[in-house]
């Protein structure tokens, strides 16, 4: 037989992007997806996709989402090599999330407390259930409505901290440190912790914060807060000197308390961790703030001995699109190293053999 | 004012063109290359320096300058945006016209050596003037460098420099339209001229 | 490209990348940190490579990528098309044509010249990390030069082995300093990287490492004075151009255990076909290509 040369990689690739954009369509049939659509009726999609891509635009994430056929770490990835295209115009003033205009919050820790407990648009109590009506196209009536009386409604830590309960905010002037500008090292501070938190990926941020409640890294959550809704975000720009609002993003925010016995500088009191995720995204926001707070154990002098305590192994593995890169390009071609390997495995059985026959 | 003067007329080609120069002279020590043609930098810079700065220093970088430099500051600030450092020993990037002492600069750390400074000396001539010879990686055989305005005992400093590695201040010198490097790896000792 | 800077990075990114080449040079084999962006292909796919090639190129080069040795690997042209298009600079699939050099898993088989420079894709950076996974403690053991690690791993594969069982990626003492991984480039490769004319860049995009070896730098692979490093092939000659001392890839031909050794260095091959060096199975070859699979 003839030796096939593996030539027109060129054409190949070519090839494969038409029939992939033709796959990506599908059956012509069926009316095309807007990318409207997208953002308006797969939200949390979108929001899934703005948090890990790092970039708060749904119209892209949107975009991005029909490009990847719903692949959400594609989806992810094309937004974040685009953002990085992108020139910076100004640094942000830290989020007010405690003037933020709520839709959803609640607190586990208190049966009632000011401004209440806020359901909001949760499938926590819906019965999982395959609703048919959504198949044939259904319009929801109005949900009822209730006038917002304004009000800020006080960060539920607020509560505990009037009795020094629990542990302040770390204040400090110091720059936050850019985990896009700057490669990590450590001993990583909690800013760039929880930077690579906030865009890391859910499922692995789930199974972590999951493993620390079975007792890889004991801790003893609470929901302080889950509040989710729109926040402001104001920057100065030089040439004006004072503080303008440039929109809002929508953000979930969660605040875990956990029993803390003291040391031998803190007294006994609550610590807390902390997510703060674009979008809707409880799931997340929650697992965030169970990893943040096992990462805390070494600085809360608690014995590290799990992988969620573990900062290296955290903030080294939390990234989807590395984790996704480095995985995937196990498919390249690695005949070269694969030969080397070959021979060497092949002259050490032949030397096992002859070793074998000696011995006879 | 010294911000009326252009930087790069073409300031991608002009950074790649003179990065290219100080990546090949700093991986080959002691060879000369030239840079900053046609630039019309303020007074001290020669081209060369002017040249070396726009392509390396940018706002992620703190830069030094020494009080002859002075009258360049604003050229460097509103061209290059580097925060200018009023101490030497936290810049990452030192300029200076006569050499400074080495041991006041950033070395670098065991685990972090890339931290060190870069040294862009402006000197009054390369190609000319004492001669130093040069050993180390970058060299198949050891190589002369001829520069004119470096102090007498420069090879004793810099062979203290030297005895730090991989720590280590790395120099980049510039003479009118000409550079060359001396990389903290390179061994140098005056030759009798 | 319309919208993208020239070689699509933008120029403080580049500024960023030169800093970091220029202390990698100067500090031979250490691995520089630096802030790697994500790139518009997939970590795994030549980040790293693909930043230290942006941040190098200029109109003049000319470039030639390669991936397995060959210049027709997909992965080879995709990076190829990138740059293509992202910059407009000439290319080449002929080494000795080439001003810089991407490559992936191999080294060309024609010696490199002064005036040429090589960039290397880099999947895994730090040499140690089979034996510590915490890069705080590597780091450590670097700023050190504590490899008794590695020597001690090495010395139980001669007394498993009878000989050291590392065949690609084979870690090496840079300037009798910096432990370094040459890449994943077979064993056989590595003595080309000693004393080499050409400049040696390499870049780790996910890992964030940049590390060189300047031109002329000794580079010695690691072994023991009673076992000695030595290099492996295939114990054959080039089907296609006869050649009897280039790294050889294995091609399957057929469910019956037929196999042919070709050249992994595919414009090393063709040019000595070119200039009349014929191997044993020379005319086996049909050209068929995968496009239309």
């Amino acid at each position: 037989m003839a030796y096939v040369a593996v030539k027109g990689g060129e054409r190949a690739i070519d090839n494969a992007h038409a029939w992939l954009a033709e796959a990506r369509r599908g059956d012509t049939a069926v009316p095309e997806l807007t990318t409207a659509q997208i953002a308006a009726q797969l939200g949390r999609a979108v929001d899934r996709v703005m948090a890990e891509g790092s970039l708060y635009d749904p119209a892209l994430a949107a975009l991005a989402l029909k490009q990847a056929q719903g692949d959400v770490i594609e989806a992810a990835f094309l937004l974040r090599a685009y953002r990085t295209t992108l020139p910076r115009f100004g640094y942000a003033a830290p989020l007010d999330t405690a003037a933020m205009l709520v839709r959803r919050r609640v607190s586990a820790i208190y049966k009632d407390m000011p401004g209440g407990q806020i359901l909001g648009p949760t499938y926590d109590y819906t019965h999982r259930l395959l609703d048919f009506a959504l198949e044939a196209g259904f319009s929801p009536p109005s949900a009822p409505e209730m006038p917002a009386d304004g009000a800020e409604i006080p960060p539920v830590n607020a509560i505990l901290a009037q009795e020094g309960l629990v542990e302040g905010d770390a204040t400090t002037d110091a720059e936050p440190g850019d985990l896009t500008r700057t490669p990590l090292a450590f001993p990583a501070g909690r800013d760039v912790r929880l930077q690579t938190l906030a865009r890391g990926d859910e499922g692995f941020l789930l199974a972590l914060g999951y493993s620390t409640q079975r007792g890889w890294g004991g801790s003893h959550p609470f929901v302080g807060e889950i509040r989710v809704g729109e926040a402001a975000v104001a920057i100065t720009p030089p040439e004006l000197g004072f503080e303008i609002d440039i929109g809002d993003v929508a953000v979930t925010e969660c605040q875990m308390v956990n029993q803390f016995k003291g040391s031998k500088t803190a007294p006994p009191q609550f610590t807390r961790g902390y997510g703060l995720v674009f979008g809707h995204a409880e799931r997340k926001a929650m697992a965030m703030a169970l990893v943040d707070r096992a990462m805390r154990a070494e600085e809360l002098g608690e014995e590290v001995t799990a992988p969620a305590q573990n900062i290296e192994f955290v903030l080294y593995h939390a990234d989807n699109i590395e984790a996704t890169g480095f995985v995937e390009h196990l498919k390249l071609p690695h005949y070269v190293d694969f030969q080397s390997e070959l021979e060497t495995v092949r002259r050490m059985r032949a030397e096992a053999v002859a070793v074998k026959e000696a011995a006879e | 004012m010294s911000i009326d003067l252009p930087g790069f007329a073409d300031p991608v080609s002009g950074a790649q063109t003179c990065f290219r120069a100080v990546l090949d002279a700093m991986a080959r020590p002691g060879s000369l290359h030239a840079a900053g043609q046609g630039l019309t930098p303020p007074a001290p810079l020669d081209p060369a320096t002017a040249a070396v700065l726009l392509t390396l220093v940018d706002a992620d970088t703190t830069l030094a300058t020494d009080a002859a430099c002075a009258p360049a500051r604003d050229w460097l600030v509103f061209h290059c945006g580097a925060p200018l450092a009023a101490d030497p020993a936290a810049a990452a990037f030192v300029l200076a016209t006569a050499l400074p002492d080495l041991a006041t600069l950033r070395a670098g750390t065991d685990e972090g050596p890339e931290e060190a400074a870069t040294l862009v000396l402006q000197v009054a001539a390369l190609g000319r003037g004492a001669a130093l010879r040069l050993a180390g990686p970058g060299l198949r055989t050891p190589a002369t460098l001829r520069v004119e305005g470096l102090p007498e005992g420069f090879a004793s400093a810099w062979a203290r420099n030297h005895a730090l590695f991989p720590r280590g201040v790395d120099i980049i010198l510039c003479a009118g339209d000409q550079l060359a490097a001396l990389p903290r790896s390179v061994a140098i000792t005056e030759e009798a001229s | 490209m319309k919208g993208y800077n020239f070689a699509y990075l933008d120029e403080q990114t580049k500024r960023m990348i030169r800093r970091a080449l220029l202390k990698a040079v100067a500090i031979p084999g250490h691995q520089v940190p630096f802030g790697s962006r994500e790139m518009p292909l997939p970590y795994g796919w030549g980040t790293g490579g693909i930043q230290v090639t942006a941040a190098v190129l200029g109109e003049a080069d000319v470039l030639k990528v390669i991936d397995q040795g060959a210049d027709d690997t997909t992965n080879a042209v995709s990076i190829r098309r990138f740059f293509g298009r992202t910059a407009g600079v000439a290319t080449t699939t002929h080494t000795t044509e080439a001003t810089v050099i991407q490559t992936r898993h191999r080294i060309p088989e024609v010696a490199l010249r002064e005036d040429q420079i090589i960039v290397y894709q880099v999947p895994q950076p730090e040499p140690l990390s089979k034996l510590e996974p915490s890069r705080a403690e590597t780091r450590r053991m670097h700023g050190l030069a504590e490899y008794g690690a590695m020597h001690v791993k090495l010395y139980e594969d001669i007394t498993r082995f009878g000989h050291v069982a590392i065949s690609y990626d084979y870690p090496v003492m840079v300037n009798g300093r910096y432990l370094m991984a040459p890449s994943p480039i077979p064993a056989f490769d590595n003595p080309k990287m000693h004393m080499m004319p050409a400049l040696q860049l390499f870049g780790a995009g996910r890992e964030q490492r940049i590390y060189a070896v300047p031109p002329w730098t000794a580079v010695r692979s690691l072994d023991f004075e009673d076992h000695p490093f030595r290099t492996t092939r295939a114990p054959h000659a080039c089907g296609l151009c006869g050649a009897a001392d280039s790294y050889l890839d294995e091609v399957v031909t057929d469910d019956r255990g037929g196999r042919l050794f070709v050249c992994s260095d595919t414009d090393f091959c063709e040019g000595r076909r070119a200039a009349g060096h014929l191997g044993s199975e020379a005319g086996a070859e049909t050209g068929t290509d995968m496009a239309a699979e």
